[in-house]
């Protein structure tokens, strides 16, 4: 699979939480080909279905990038923002951004603030205007914007803003056009608003109403920029959650998924994490209760415009949820 | 008028969980308008009103009922009361401020050590909240406890005022602008059927929206709040939030909630078309109902519009009259326009 370019294409497309609807077209486009039906729910989330007659089974990998919100004009034309999601103002300063108009703007931060005391309050957004007026003319209070930076290789590796989540979709959308022959019900959701606190998954997960979860995301790596916080590497292959802030998973699931990786020779590693929750979290809760794990790919310097993961870990995910939707449940 | 019914509301008590008093005067003041009418297991007053046309789609209205106040927990054996605090409440308001507690609502005032007993360092900080206490005036703890058992609610004593330039001053403005807004649109001929949801314990967590929207099951909410103004004096204009004065408070965003983006440009146009006033938040904070709602079942499409309000949360909220009847004109054109929406 040509990640670079799917996470190209993906990314090209405005996709911040709360403001995803370009993106699901996309993705849309893509996924149809292997679908029964493709089902843009209330919210937002796309829901690809390739019926079955087994239990439903659900995988969601969630579509929205964390992002900014514009939420003032000042006079001189600058831009204060709000966060879509986990922002940091270290992360985010002297970036370059990007409407959803395809208006640009810079990140800055202001003067009379020392770089060590920053906060997300103390940066504001230059998109160029000349005055309030002329701002005004080119976005409004309430758009968005996203990070403008590339997604480039390097060695057999991949970095650039929004690995979180686009790898994901990626993934799961390499397992769409894999999957040969499945008894499950089989959904797979590209969620919004994770990064807001798993908002979207949850409406979902309701209307669905499957047997079994499986939520695939990014995980921290236990690397030397988060030393400490996770169990799993680039490298070591697909990360089976065990645990994250979010969720216990099923000890059924978790059995399952490491049999299979077994079975079908997957590189495979144990996701722990300290801090930070998935789809899974939601959907494990919903109604009655869900059979819930996760898939994760490890990714190092998150929330960040250079987010790296390793494509083998892309392609191991790819096929434990070929695996998973594979097996009679 | 509206605003007789505003100053009403903000002058009975409706702590979380305790809000029998609000629900009982609105109950009573809708009913001849309702087609339904009834008190969920939370205490949601749930009442259903039929339009002109049934509507293609379900319209939820919601506000909610009960405010900030205190919770006493403890009885010295001086006869003092120690609270918690129900909600959002700023300690900093607290001290000096009249309160009524319990069933019987009995007088008391939030008291604190004397000042001449503070220090240079303690003056510095917050006080916490078990350094303050209510005193009720009783002889000892034997006498508190005829009066008041732990358990007991406290709500703000404060007195409902106009003033200056078309200004109000109450408690509770957040929300019983909300709550008037909507007993006002039940005595008025509307489009389309609706459901209008009086909701408890907002401030607590939106718990009483999820099992009210659970029930209700909207295709789309509009929450009508009161919101946090910060257009004071050292404020940065960029972290001023919005302003009462300046109409109704359309947000995009806040710390609950996305809004639906199609619902905040169709009330955005709606107020500029029919020349209302009107103002989006210009921070990201707070809170609503429409959180609870918008991930109710499978999805809920969610807007709000609140009223701008000042030192919200505390015995002395202040906002604007004139923005009420801009809340109410902007409220009815967006059922209108959900009632003429295509599927």
């Amino acid at each position: 699979m040509d990640y670079l370019t799917l996470l190209q294409t993906l990314n090209a497309c405005h996709g911040p939480s709360g403001d995803e609807t370009d993106l699901a077209e996309t993705i849309r486009t893509l996924a149809e080909p292997y679908a029964d039906a493709c089902i843009l729910d209330t919210m937002g989330n796309l829901i690809v279905h390739k019926k079955g007659s087994g239990p439903r089974v659900m995988f969601a990998a969630h579509m929205d990038s964390i992002g900014l919100i514009v939420t003032h004009i000042d006079e001189k034309g600058y831009l204060s923002f709000g966060k879509l999601g986990g922002l940091h103002p270290e992360n985010l300063l002297h970036t370059p951004v990007r409407f959803k108009n395809g208006r640009r703007g810079v990140v800055s931060l202001r003067g009379d603030i020392a770089w060590k005391d920053m906060t997300l309050n103390d940066l504001y957004l230059d998109i160029g205007a000349k005055d309030e007026g002329e701002a005004r003319s080119m976005v409004e209070i309430g758009d968005t914007a996203v990070c403008d930076m590339p997604v480039y290789e390097l060695g057999t590796r991949l970095a650039g803003p929004y690995m979180d989540n686009r790898i994901s979709c990626a993934a799961m959308l390499e397992a769409l056009s894999r999957i040969k022959e499945h008894t499950s019900d089989l959904y797979f959701v590209f969620t919004v608003q994770e990064e807001l606190g798993l908002r979207g998954s949850k409406p979902a997960t309701f209307s669905i109403d499957p047997q079994y979860g499986i939520a695939v995301d990014v995980t921290l790596a236990d690397e030397l920029d988060v030393k400490g916080k996770g169990s799993s590497v680039l490298g070591g292959g697909a990360a089976i959650k065990v645990m994250d802030s979010s969720v216990i998973c099923h000890p059924e699931v978790v059995k399952i998924l490491e049999n299979l990786a077994l079975e079908s020779n997957i590189t495979c590693q144990r996701d722990i994490i300290v801090g930070g929750g998935t789809d899974a979290g939601s959907i494990h809760v919903s109604r009655t209760g869900v059979l819930t794990g996760g898939i994760s790919v490890p990714c190092r310097y998150m929330h960040s415009p250079v987010e790296m993961v390793e494509a083998a870990d892309v392609s191991a995910v790819a096929k434990l949820i070929v695996a998973f939707a594979e097996k009679t449940l | 008028m509206l605003i007789d019914t505003v100053k009403t509301l903000c002058a009975l008590p409706g702590v979380s969980s305790h809000e029998d008093a609000v629900r009982d005067y609105i109950r009573e003041e809708i009913a001849p308008y309702a087609h339904r009418i009834r008190v969920d297991a939370m205490g949601n007053l749930i009442a259903e009103k039929k339009g002109r046309l049934p509507g293609r789609k379900t319209l939820m209205l919601a506000a909610h009922m009960d405010e900030v106040g205190l919770m006493i927990h403890t009885i010295t054996d001086e006869g003092y009361l120690k609270f918690s605090t129900v909600g959002g409440i700023d300690r900093r308001v607290l001290i000096g401020k009249r309160v009524l507690v319990g069933s019987k609502a009995i007088s008391g005032v939030i008291g604190l050590k004397a000042y001449h007993l503070t220090s240079a360092e303690e003056e510095k900080k917050v006080p916490k909240l078990k350094e303050f206490y209510i005193d009720i005036g009783a002889k000892d703890g034997e006498d508190a406890k005829a009066w008041v058992r732990p358990g007991d609610i406290a709500v703000f004593d404060s007195d409902v005022l106009t003033f200056g330039n078309g200004f109000l001053k109450a408690k509770a403005i957040d929300d019983r602008i909300g709550c008037a807004v909507m007993v006002e649109l039940m005595k008025r001929d509307l489009p389309m059927d609706c459901t209008f949801v009086f909701t408890v314990q907002e401030e607590v967590g939106t718990r009483g929206a999820f099992g009210a929207a659970f029930s209700v099951k909207p295709d789309i909410a509009l929450v009508l709040e009161g919101t946090t103004a910060a257009d004071l004096p050292s404020m940065p204009a960029h972290q001023r939030v919005c302003a009462p004065g300046k109409g109704p408070v359309v947000p995009y965003m806040d710390g609950g909630t996305v809004y639906d983006r199609g619902l905040f440009r169709l009330l955005r146009s709606l107020a500029k078309e029919h020349e209302i006033p009107w103002q989006t938040k210009e921070y990201v904070s707070g809170g609503t109902d429409a959180g609870a709602i918008q991930r109710s079942r499978d999805g809920v499409r969610v807007a709000a519009i609140s009223a701008a309000v000042r030192y919200l949360h505390t015995p002395s909220s202040v906002a604007s009259i004139a923005d009420f009847d801009h809340i109410l004109r902007l409220a009815e054109l967006f059922i209108a326009a959900v009632a003429n929406m295509e599927e």
